[in-house]
């Protein structure tokens, strides 16, 4: 099996998405370089369902060696733009180019591209290790061949021993991995995953996930994952592409999507984080200062690109918000704690690694904060009904304008 | 305990229900059967011998018993004319079936992938000749196939033929009629596989390279077997044992065993013979009947 390793280094930032302004037929304008070619390009793409835009106008580029995953709640489009890569469905308008070549109108049988169904769809006549034949032999390979690819997928995913069981004597688990070695064997250019560990239980999707993405560095194949759930693309992808209402918001790696979101949708969709509105009443010296309801004034630190309006919203991350007792405070809480918040602590839940605390302002706003329990004993624990100061810093701040 | 044992009588009456019923309109009419193709033809009422007379006492039953005999079975095999009917059934019912899948797999194949709403319109138009009575729709082919029928006359005015066609009394009206009454019986169960197949398994055959042919051959045909197999028994069984139909559009030639059936017990009234028959014809049926009950137990279980 080849051996090559993928470049999986971060993507470059993305350009942030234009809000609203741009009109869509700018996007598409960007000149096809061969060179730098990506592997698969989807170019303006649009597919109606009677007068419903499932993929309104969404163009995208996907590098070799990528996994990309399309992260959206239900009804986004993200299915359907991957059965449109899988050739299930037939774009309305736009081209999908994989290599170069347009393959919008090719029937999903002769694509060089492969997909693994959310609920596996195995074939339940025929055995596992039929099952991940199927499409060898449809492929006119020899026997011989046939027999070997298939003890090798057969030890890739782990499922030694079980070729001539049928799909209903495996489990959940087991089926999952027939379904991910029968999309492997033809060694597609790209394998699609529509919501590929939804069925599993929490604990084995976790596990899987790490093997999904061991297995995709291992093969250097590209993969396209769509899930609805955040945390698993976080988990997986190299590049997220958050889609809602048939477009992409935003494309960014996860760190980027977590920590700097294109807009107020995003930073609430993926992840948890407390918002509070106000209005830019000052800035000066790479601070701005905005006065909020909720928070009184919050200092902040200036983002890169200029703030144009003046009603924005201040975000901030329930980790990055902590807590101190009131009275003396440290030299370090001093020393950042710009930001000053005082009220009591309202709820507590404890999730074993961290915990969440909800705290009640003395403005009557709510604020969560998460903590790290980095000690066995409970010395900086907090309790409801304590009086708190939640403070965090001008950098761990978002600003965002919609 | 006692609570649960309220709650089992029900239950363990229930279970036995179907077994009473088929004890007391199966077993004991066949026990009946059996008796009677043992017995020699009289003209007497009933008109058989020996008759079991329970208050003639046990020695009387003894007699009985001592006077039935295999010779109306031995009288089947020697004959040329039951050994034909037999397989004239048989050769009928197959080709009958055979026909029949070939039609109505396409048709079952076109409903089940339908609009949801157009399937069950469809549904609609396959059991509604149901509503109207089996013999005036065979009757209703009568009167299309007769020189002066519907038929010739289309076929004349169309100027295919130049002169009527004879249509009725020939085994070609006979496989009509049985294709055109059993065609619900073999679409239905087919259908019924087929509807309840996960269009992502022809979705995943594609992706896999398999063209829309391929993708039937590989994966909708093996996973329907047990609709064709269904289908074809529940045509096949009744088929054999078909009368009304050959008496009424088939030449009289040749008969299928219903038909000799018939002959044997009210023209000939010989009861014993036509017991006989009709015994050997259960256990010829035996075959396809638990072939049929095994499809159905495994596609119970396939179901849970």
């Amino acid at each position: 099996m080849a051996e090559e390793l993928p470049n999986v280094e971060a993507a470059p930032a993305p350009k942030p998405e234009p809000p609203v302004a741009i009109a869509p037929e700018a996007v598409v304008t960007e000149p096809a370089v061969a060179a730098d070619m990506p592997l698969l390009r989807i170019e303006a793409v649009v597919k109606k369902f009677g007068i419903f835009r499932a993929v309104d106008r969404l163009s995208l580029d996907i590098k070799a060696g990528e996994f990309f995953a399309l992260l959206g709640p239900s009804g986004c489009g993200k299915t359907t733009l991957l059965r449109m890569l899988a050739g299930f469905e037939t774009p309305d308008e736009g081209r999908i180019l994989l290599d170069g070549k347009d393959i919008a109108q090719v029937l999903p049988h002769q694509r060089p591209v492969n997909m693994m169904f959310q609920n596996y769809a195995l074939f339940p006549h025929l055995s596992v290790h039929d099952n991940i034949a199927f499409g060898l032999k449809r492929a006119g390979m020899a026997r011989s061949e046939i027999d070997s690819r298939v003890a090798e997928l057969v030890a890739l995913v782990k499922l030694d021993g079980l070729g001539k069981r049928k799909p209903d004597q495996l489990s959940g688990g087991q089926k999952q991995r027939v379904a991910l070695a029968r999309s492997l064997a033809r060694r597609p250019k790209v394998l699609l995953l529509d919501e590929p560990l939804a069925a599993l239980d929490k604990k084995l999707r976790e596990s899987t996930q790490l093997e999904l993405m061991e297995l995709q560095r291992r093969l250097g194949m590209t993969f396209i994952i769509v899930t609805h759930d955040q945390e698993e693309a976080m988990t997986v992808a190299s590049r997220i592409g958050v889609m809602d209402a048939g477009r992409l918001d935003q494309v960014a790696t996860p760190r980027e999507l977590y920590e700097a979101p294109a807009s107020r949708w995003i930073a609430e969709f993926v992840g948890d984080i407390n918002i509070f509105e106000g209005q830019v009443e000052s800035r000066e010296a790479g601070r701005l200062a905005i006065s909020t309801r909720d928070a009184g004034t919050v200092i902040v630190a200036e983002p890169r690109a200029p703030i144009t309006r003046t009603v924005v919203s201040v975000a901030i991350r329930p980790e990055k918000v902590k807590l101190s007792r009131r009275g003396p405070v440290s030299d370090a809480v001093n020393a950042h704690a710009i930001n000053r918040l005082e009220g009591t602590v309202t709820d507590v839940g404890y999730l074993g690694g961290l915990t969440v605390y909800k705290v009640k302002l003395d403005t009557g706003a709510v604020v969560r904060s998460s903590m790290a329990n980095t000690a066995r004993l409970d010395i900086d624990a907090y309790s409801a009904g304590q009086r708190v100061v939640a403070w965090f810093t001008p950098d761990d701040c978002l600003v965002l304008e919609q | 305990m006692s609570a649960r044992r309220t709650f089992t009588r029900p239950a363990r009456l229930a279970a036995i229900a179907p077994y009473l019923w088929m004890v007391l309109f199966f077993l004991v009419p066949f026990g009946f059967v059996l008796k009677i193709s043992l017995s020699q033809t009289a003209i007497a009422q009933p008109p058989y011998l020996p008759v079991f007379d329970l208050a003639a006492g046990a020695g009387a039953i003894k007699a009985a018993f001592a006077a039935l005999s295999l010779d109306n079975f031995r009288l089947l095999v020697s004959d040329d004319l039951y050994v034909l009917s037999y397989l004239r059934s048989l050769v009928v019912a197959a080709v009958s079936t055979s026909v029949l899948l070939l039609i109505g797999y396409p048709v079952a194949y076109g409903m089940a992938r339908l609009p949801r709403r157009w399937q069950s319109v469809t549904m609609m138009l396959v059991i509604v000749p149901f509503w109207t009575s089996f013999l005036i729709r065979i009757y209703a082919w009568i009167n299309i196939l007769q020189h002066d029928g519907l038929l010739n006359q289309v076929l004349l005015a169309l100027h295919l033929v130049s002169a009527p066609v004879v249509w009725l009394s020939t085994d070609s009206a006979m496989y009509l009629g049985i294709v055109y009454s059993y065609l619900p019986f073999m679409i239905l169960p087919l259908y019924a596989t087929l509807a309840k197949m996960e269009p992502a398994l022809l979705e995943a055959a594609a992706d896999l390279g398999a063209s829309p042919r391929t993708a039937f051959w590989q994966v909708t045909f093996p996973l329907s077997l047990p609709g064709v197999g269904a289908g074809a028994l529940l045509c096949f069984i009744p088929i054999v044992g078909e009368f009304v139909i050959p008496d009424l559009l088939a030449g009289s030639s040749s008969m299928m065993i219903g038909q000799t059936l018939w002959l044997e017990f009210f023209t000939n009234k010989d009861w014993p013979v036509a017991s006989a028959a009709a015994v050997v014809l259960l256990v010829l049926l035996l075959a396809p009947l638990v072939l049929y009950d095994r499809l159905q137990r495994r596609q119970l279980e396939g179901a849970r």
